[in-house]
């Protein structure tokens, strides 16, 4: 499959942020309940969806590599696991901001959502831990793979557990009969999302193209 | 500025300096490569 070139896809993340915080700021109307603070929420919910995505693709790479053995696959759950904890601990820096502004706490520990987060967050950062622990090499990427397969089954339960709690302190974006909010709101939300989407992806293929690299220089110096 | 306009201000300077951050840190591992790509080619040239 043809890969899109990395300047394009820099160009696009450029062109996508921008448009993104020109809705956000001068564009989008100020929410009637939160008013201005509301404004965390474009990039805050664009980051944690992108989080998951990260994390999604992780467990998916992993899965090839355990299933297909494809070469490189253990490479692109790394990275992409990588991504997601990065993603992820911005989820939890927005969310504490937003949390303090509009609760009057930097963090609630009675609500699902937000501790559910934290576990996921700290699984995936445990990632790293474990594959660093061990020699690289097949042991290395398969306790890699498989750590990263069992972790994505918090994605759903972290992303599902705000319609599973009581205590609805974290406001319910995405209902069953779509978002809740239309007009440039929903459009600001849909640009920011696929800006911050593009930009992970620009940044997933950065990295990836390093860490290829640093691989393939340590096989000519072993050579 | 308001109060919440500093939040928010707090917010995306939170996200945009960790994506700074994480673009300097690649910046100086691509660097570390180049050093390393020239080393070999010296060798190569013995």
């Amino acid at each position: 499959m043809r890969r899109i070139p990395l300047p394009v896809l820099a160009a696009a993340s450029l062109v996508l942020v921008t448009t993104a915080l020109v809705l956000v700021f001068f564009v989008a109307p100020n929410d009637a309940d939160q008013g201005f603070s509301q404004r965390i929420f474009y990039f805050h919910v664009s980051i944690a969806f992108t989080s998951y995505l990260c994390f999604g693709a992780g467990a998916w790479k992993a899965l090839r590599h355990l299933w297909k053995r494809d070469p490189g696959a253990d490479l692109e759950s790394y990275v992409a696991v990588h991504q997601g904890v990065i993603f992820g601990a911005l989820v939890l820096l927005t969310g504490s901001i937003w949390a303090k502004i509009s609760w009057g706490h930097w963090w609630v520990w009675s609500e699902d959502q937000l501790v559910l987060f934290l576990v996921l967050f700290l699984f995936y950062a445990a990632y790293f831990m474990l594959r660093f622990s061990v020699d690289p090499g097949p042991q290395r990427a398969n306790l890699s793979a498989v750590y990263a397969l069992f972790g994505v089954v918090l994605v759903p339960v972290s992303f599902l557990a705000i319609r599973l709690s009581h205590r609805l302190i974290h406001p319910e974006v995405f209902t069953r009969h779509g978002p809740n909010f239309g007009g440039w709101i929903l459009a600001a939300y849909l640009v920011a999302q696929a800006a911050v989407i593009v930009l992970a992806y620009t940044l997933y293929r950065v990295e990836l193209a390093g860490k290829l690299l640093d691989v393939r220089i340590k096989e000519l110096r072993t050579a | 500025m308001t109060t919440s306009e500093k939040y928010v201000t707090a917010a995306y300077c939170v996200v945009f300096g960790v994506v700074l951050l994480y673009v300097v840190i690649i910046a100086f591992k691509v660097q570390r490569l180049e050093r390393d790509l020239d080393e070999l080619e010296e060798k190569r040239r013995g």
